[in-house]
């Protein structure tokens, strides 16, 4: 069953999409996100596959020409990074609020300016309330896995949000790795090819986007908290499911070694395999650290967070971006509000680092640890944000 | 206040309007001027209804135009646009 494949994230996200049975492609080339559209318009020029590319001329039209397809019914996939996404911006909102299942790969890079090509979450924290949900992976094989589960969980029928699936750029999308690909007919039958509904249809003519008022536009928002509230019960299933054919095993949060952990490390993306495999190597000196990967960050995994945690000492949350003037970094914040209403005895702090593609090292990563380690002997943290890796 | 509207359960997903021409919302009543047609002058050119930013102007069975006053909101395009002028922007 399958294949291991030597494909650089980029290529494993092409993969994905290609084994989708995707109808249509919008997107516009940007590093580090190129790879993916520009693996999959080989697929169409070999014609590998049956789907639709479309090349716009920006970003922009590359989201508004998703959307439009999305509505007829399609099965739509595009791709992006930085400048790109934030070209998108206002169209993300479109895309969401008129429940089109897209999926979107994303190869995480830092905002201009200055300009700077490598990666950071920047990007996706930059249109974090956009209304799509937000995986983040560890590597390309995960980036495959993903992409593949993503169209299930967004064309589910109680759910019609779009997904992003973030790679972290370079790192991720342009390092190669074993892939293990599953077989085509496999991926077909877990995810038959889209049945086109013709939502947008000329002989049954209907108004999508219409202008509303202050008398039922907040109604609709309504519609996408409850929609998005139903996500991780659609997601364990479509991961059950998911499981029972490539014996894989994903959800909502991963974590490593939580249970008897008295310290912890939270963070998402690539950093979280420097993490796991310096965890690795403190517990067999003897320390009881773990890691906590959310797979999901919108919707928040509250409920699977707050049970891998409720053990722990301390909690370092990693930020690979910064919200000006916030208290903390993006992912640090929604941790102290979801400990605000919890009587949970946790000492939190937060570290950004990894900038604009700075490496985050395994030196870096172990300093963490034994700040962690730290302040669980003096009990108390004493800096509550740590700019790790900046030269001051 | 409120309650005569639909609950968010009950708007269809996204708002869509499934049944397009039907007014949801009645802005006749955000208007200051309405347009009158002076149906004697009128032509039937359509140029009216070609132009109205809406659909507040609709062809009638005997080939004429007629206006939908509880859509439209007054902008007075069609009688900008009318060759033979004979819409006429009124109170009301």
């Amino acid at each position: 069953m399958g294949k291991i494949v030597g494909l650089n994230g980029d290529e494993a996200v092409a993969y994905a999409a290609k084994q989708s049975s995707v109808d249509v492609v919008a997107a516009y080339p940007i590093t580090p996100q190129t790879i993916m559209v520009e693996k999959f318009n080989e697929f169409v020029a070999d014609g590998d596959v049956h789907t639709e590319f479309v090349c716009v001329e920006s970003e922009h039209s590359a989201m508004s020409a998703s959307v439009g397809a999305s509505l007829t019914g399609a099965r739509v996939f595009t791709a992006s990074a930085s400048q790109g996404l934030a070209l998108m911006h206002e169209i993300l909102y479109l895309a969401s609020s008129m429940r089109c299942p897209i999926v979107m790969g994303i190869a995480n890079r830092a905002l201009s300016a200055p300009i700077n090509i490598f990666a950071d979450h920047s990007d996706m924290m930059g249109s974090r309330d956009c209304g799509w949900i937000q995986v983040y992976t560890e590597d390309a094989q995960e980036a495959y896995d993903w992409i593949i589960q993503a169209f299930k969980i967004a064309e589910d029928p109680d759910i019609l949000l779009p997904i992003t699936v973030n790679l972290d750029g370079f790192t991720i999308s342009h390092s190669t790795q074993d892939v293990n690909m599953l077989d085509d007919k496999d991926v077909k039958k877990f995810l038959p090819e889209k049945k086109i509904e013709y939502l947008l249809d000329p002989e049954k003519p209907m108004t999508v986007g219409a202008g509303n008022n202050p008398d039922y536009y907040y109604e609709l928002k309504m519609q996408q908290v409850e929609a998005m509230n139903k996500v991780p019960q659609v997601v364990k299933r479509v991961n059950d499911e998911f499981k029972n054919f490539s014996g894989r095993k994903y959800g909502i949060v991963d974590t490593y070694e939580i249970k008897d952990a008295e310290v912890g490390v939270m963070a998402l993306g690539s950093v979280t395999g420097t993490a796991i495999s310096i965890a690795e190597e403190m517990r067999m000196a003897g320390n009881k650290v773990g890691v906590i990967k959310p797979w999901f960050y919108r919707p928040f995994p509250s409920n699977e967070i707050l049970t891998s945690l409720k053990n722990l000492d301390v909690l370092a949350v990693i930020d690979r971006a910064i919200s000006f003037g916030a208290p903390f970094g993006p992912l640090c914040n929604d941790i102290m509000a979801l400990l605000q209403n919890e009587e949970i005895d946790l000492e939190v702090f937060n570290v950004i680092t990894g900038l604009g593609g700075r490496d985050i090292t395994p030196n870096m990563t172990r300093s963490i640890f034994e700040k962690a380690l730290e302040v669980q002997k003096e009990k108390k943290v004493k800096k509550p944000i740590i700019y790790l890796g900046v030269r001051s | 206040m409120m309650s005569k509207f639909p609950t968010y359960k009950e708007v269809p997903i996204a708002g869509n309007i499934y049944d397009p021409g039907k007014l949801v919302y009645k802005t006749g009543d955000w208007r200051t001027f309405k347009p009158v047609i002076d149906h004697e002058k009128c032509i039937k050119c359509y140029i009216c209804w070609l132009y109205c930013p809406e659909p507040s102007i609709d062809r009638t069975k005997d080939g004429g135009v007629e206006i939908n006053y509880e859509q439209c909101k007054g902008c007075g395009i069609c009688a900008a646009e009318c060759p033979v002028k004979c819409i006429e922007m009124v109170k009301g």
